[in-house]
């Protein structure tokens, strides 16, 4: 149990999917202007990455290892993928219109998430358990989450300020997300 | 081989049915924001958004077709709220607000021809025929749907009159 | 709340220099009517009032000029006797320049009364009596709000409000006209509250004074010592204890609630001024029609309280004060933190100035504005708690909601934080600004709403008249069946063509 936990701290905290892997930058630069939409986002990956890690492990182990058809990881990887954003989405159109209409298009485009299918095959290299899959896919969708939203925060501190014309809108949101990368490399010092 | 395109088809179907039953429970039966949109837009039916009355907008704007802006008497105030109820983005710049409008009426170029009254879908105009007409200010929405049914040009629009009571102080200027 | 708050309290307000002195120590005077008099048809929060008399009329002191317009709104009489020239726009005493309606009054240097009854014992009256002749007196807050009076008086009295606060804290610097008031007229005070109690139904009275006018308290206490139910209550001078919702916690304890009303606490708040004019109004029957000015600022010759008409110009107050001692850098009227800069001084006085400040250069302090450095001064200076610095930043983002959010609506303008402010933001104007915007956000939306409904009501009119358009040839057609039916078919034809030949 306490090996759980602990792969869940590290994987948010210490090996963040965003900050250190610097894996699925598109949706943390592009719905991150404000909380609401970052919350929604980061609960559909969230959603996504968990079910993405349990079932590219059963498909890992009882397909692809028995049959000896590891060149096909990649491609059955995205199909499972592909079909989990395609329910999320149809999911959150049902339940929550506004939602929708917010995360626009970044909604279908969690499918090329690269935290997404990065998280399933680091799951199949570090050769875990099916339980240490979806533990390590639901830590790094919470880092996910967690950055998202504390950058979201602080950009929307940043868009009341006066920024130098020069720095206005992405260069600054750049420099910012790069700040929070280096204050989050100080969980590496975490010992655990 | 053969296991490869066996297992891949057989992912794919399955994955494919699955999808195909999860389309059924939570299909969206109709676009939910056009009531919700209808009921921002002034319900006038003025016809300036080029649609075919306040419904037709409402829908065109739901369906993503049309901007939340595209209402001109609606002004600023309409387009921020749809926008809000919509989640979409609006770029303020592009809204043509230039302030609240009136029709106003030159008197001595009335006729008395009741046509402007006709088409006020407000029925803010008053008059009888040869009479000089003249707007109720209070009920006129400034939709400008007279003024093109005016055959003498007594009709235009001008900006409402700043008073007193409507006086907003400036924004200071930023240092 | 933290534990150097539950020990010491929590340290709001300013403590500007107040310059009351040596205007406030000076005699009143009393302006003589000038000429002509302009008075304003908006000296009243709501609705401007509409005029009920005709150029050329001749009118009498006190006799009514207009009356009030729509629920909130005051009455406003004659200041003196005279002739009315004109109905027309003039310079409104407001920042905007913006035209005013006003009646143009040739005084004709007779300054005779109208016939008017006073009454002698009012508390054999029932309350609302009270409240209708106070209303028939035009007489409105003084303080500076300008509300209705009577409206004030008859909704407390409907809340069963149990607390009458009377505001004499003039916390503004500068200003003295109350401090003298109180001095001067400490009797017509006590017996106007006597009569706000009674039309209120409230029990007791707590006339908050700010200690630094010690004179005031001192006659006040003399002349309340008789009514035990009346209490004289100093309070430390900051500003802004004469603010409602500051000198309420003060005195009672109660805090009222964000956007709630001092109703909410039982209690209703009148400024001593007002006690003043309901005590005119229902011992003598005189309407409102001159008022305590306090003439005072760096400019003038002759700092003092002067008794002014209202109507007369501003610049016939400044000279009759003693004249200017040199150009002033601004003109203000009312106090300096929340008074209006006059853009010219050929403006009227109305029922609310309650000052008029020729300030000079020093005073005014002009001083180039400087990036925020998020020091919180605001903060802490704030009366209501917010974060004045938060609020401006989202205003100049554009972002009202999120100035919303942050409490803009919880703003009195009291002007504390830019008062404090280092970096010399005016940050009071951005406050104003934003409720400007929001106010006319408001009545936007009070505009679609009310047009939606004159499109539907044309809608159901055109479908009415289509309907009955359609029940009437309906009628007519079994009508005519029915005749058709009833007469003999030989008369038919010959019935038809009599009608054609006699319109032919």
């Amino acid at each position: 149990m306490s090996e759980l936990i602990l792969l869940l701290i590290s994987t948010a905290l210490v090996n963040n999917v965003v900050l250190i892997k610097f894996l699925g930058l598109c949706p943390s630069m592009g719905v991150s202007k404000s909380m609401d939409s970052a919350l929604g986002m980061g609960m559909a990956t969230t959603f996504v990455i968990t079910l993405a890690a349990g079932a590219s492990w059963m498909l890992e182990h009882w397909l692809l290892v028995p049959y000896e058809l590891g060149f096909l990881r990649i491609l059955t990887f995205i199909l499972v993928i592909a079909a989990v954003v395609q329910f999320t989405e149809m999911f959150v159109k049902k339940t929550s219109p506004g939602l929708y209409r917010s995360l626009g298009i970044y909604l279908p485009l969690i499918t090329t998430n690269c935290a997404v299918l990065g998280v399933a095959l680091l799951n199949v290299q570090q050769g875990f358990s099916f339980f240490k899959s979806l533990a390590y896919g639901f830590g790094s969708a919470l880092g996910f989450t967690l950055v998202l939203m504390i950058f979201a925060g602080l950009r929307e501190r940043i868009a009341l300020a006066r920024v130098p014309v020069a720095f206005n809108g992405t260069p600054i949101a750049f420099i910012t997300i790069s700040l929070l990368a280096l204050a989050f490399m100080g969980f590496s010092g975490l010992n655990i | 081989m053969i296991a490869a395109i066996l297992s891949l088809t057989i992912l794919g179907a399955a994955l494919g049915l699955i999808l195909g039953i999860a389309g059924r429970f939570l299909a969206v039966e109709s676009n939910p924001f056009v009531d919700e949109v209808e009921a921002l837009l002034p319900g006038t039916n003025c016809g300036q958004c080029g649609f075919p009355g306040c419904s037709g907008a409402a829908a065109a704007i739901a369906a993503g077709s049309a901007p939340a802006s595209c209402c001109p008497p609606g002004g600023k105030t309409t387009a921020v709220a749809i926008a809000e109820k919509m989640g979409l983005a609006l770029d303020l710049a592009a809204v043509a607000d230039t302030g609240p409008k009136l029709a106003t009426i030159a008197e001595d170029l009335c006729i008395g021809c009741c046509r402007c009254i006709k088409n006020c879908p407000t029925d803010a105009i008053l008059g009888a025929p040869k009479q000089i007409h003249n707007v109720l200010k209070e009920a006129c929405t400034g939709c400008s749907a007279c003024i093109d049914h005016c055959p003498t040009e007594a009709l235009v629009m001008q900006p409402v009159p700043i008073t007193l009571q409507h006086w907003v102080m400036p924004k200071p200027l930023a240092a | 709340m933290g534990l150097m708050e539950k020990l010491f309290g929590r340290d709001w307000g300013i403590h500007p220099d107040d310059h009351k002195r040596p205007a406030a120590d000076a005699v009143t005077r009393t302006m003589p009517v000038p000429e002509r008099l302009f008075v304003s048809l908006s000296q009243h929060l709501g609705a401007p009032a509409r005029p009920v008399v005709l150029v050329g009329q001749k009118v009498r002191k006190g006799e009514r000029l207009a009356d009030p317009q729509g629920a909130v709104s005051a009455a406003i009489h004659a200041p003196t006797s005279g002739t009315i020239t004109a109905i027309g726009e003039i310079p409104a005493p407001h920042p905007s320049g913006l035209p005013v309606l006003a009646i143009t009054l040739e005084a004709d240097g007779l300054d005779a009364w109208a016939d008017l009854e006073g009454l002698n014992d009012p508390f054999l009256l029932p309350p609302a009596e009270i409240s209708k002749k106070v209303a028939e007196a035009g007489v409105v807050g003084l303080g500076g709000a300008t509300f209705p009076a009577a409206l004030k008086l008859s909704l407390s009295e409907k809340a069963k409000v149990t607390t009458l606060v009377m505001n004499g804290g003039e916390c503004e610097p500068y200003l003295s006209c109350d401090d003298r008031l109180m001095r001067d007229s400490a009797a017509a005070i006590v017996d106007g509250i006597g009569l706000m109690l009674h039309a209120t139904g409230a029990t007791q009275a707590l006339v908050g004074i700010e200690d630094n006018k010690p004179e005031a308290i001192a006659a006040m206490q003399q002349a309340a010592a008789a009514q035990p139910h009346i209490r004289i209550c100093p309070v430390p001078a900051r500003y802004p204890m004469g603010s409602e919702k500051q000198l309420v916690q003060e005195l009672t304890g109660h805090e009222i609630p964000a956007d709630g009303r001092p109703g909410d606490v039982g209690v209703v708040v009148h400024n001593v001024g007002t006690a003043w004019a309901v005590h005119q109004a229902i011992r003598f029957g005189r309407p409102l029609v001159a008022r305590l000015i306090t003439v005072n600022g760096g400019c003038v010759a002759q700092p003092g309280n002067i008794m002014v008409p209202l109507g007369t110009l501003v610049e016939e107050v400044l000279a009759f004060a003693g004249g200017l001692n040199s150009a002033p850098a601004r003109l203000v009227m009312g106090g300096p933190m929340m008074g209006m800069s006059l853009p010219q001084a050929r403006v009227p006085v109305v029922k609310g100035s309650s000052g008029i400040l020729a300030l000079s250069a020093a005073e005014v302090a002009e001083r180039t504005e400087e990036p925020c450095i998020r020091c919180a001064t605001c903060v802490g200076a704030c009366p209501m708690g917010l974060l004045p610095l938060d609020m401006a930043r989202h205003i100049q983002a554009n972002d009202l909601k999120g100035a919303v959010k942050t409490g803009l609506k919880d703003c009195i303008a009291c002007g504390c934080c830019a008062y404090v402010c280092p970096a010399h933001i005016p940050l009071v104007q951005y406050f104003s600004h934003a409720k400007g915007e929001l106010s006319a956000q408001e009545r936007e939306k009070l505009r679609q709403e009310s047009n939606r409904k004159l499109a539907q009501s044309r809608a159901q009119r055109l479908e009415r008249e289509a309907r009955e358009k359609a029940e009437a040839a309906a009628r007519r057609k079994a009508e005519r069946a029915a005749q058709a039916a009833a007469t003999p078919e030989s008369q038919a034809p010959s019935n038809l063509p009599a009608p054609q030949g006699a319109t032919a």
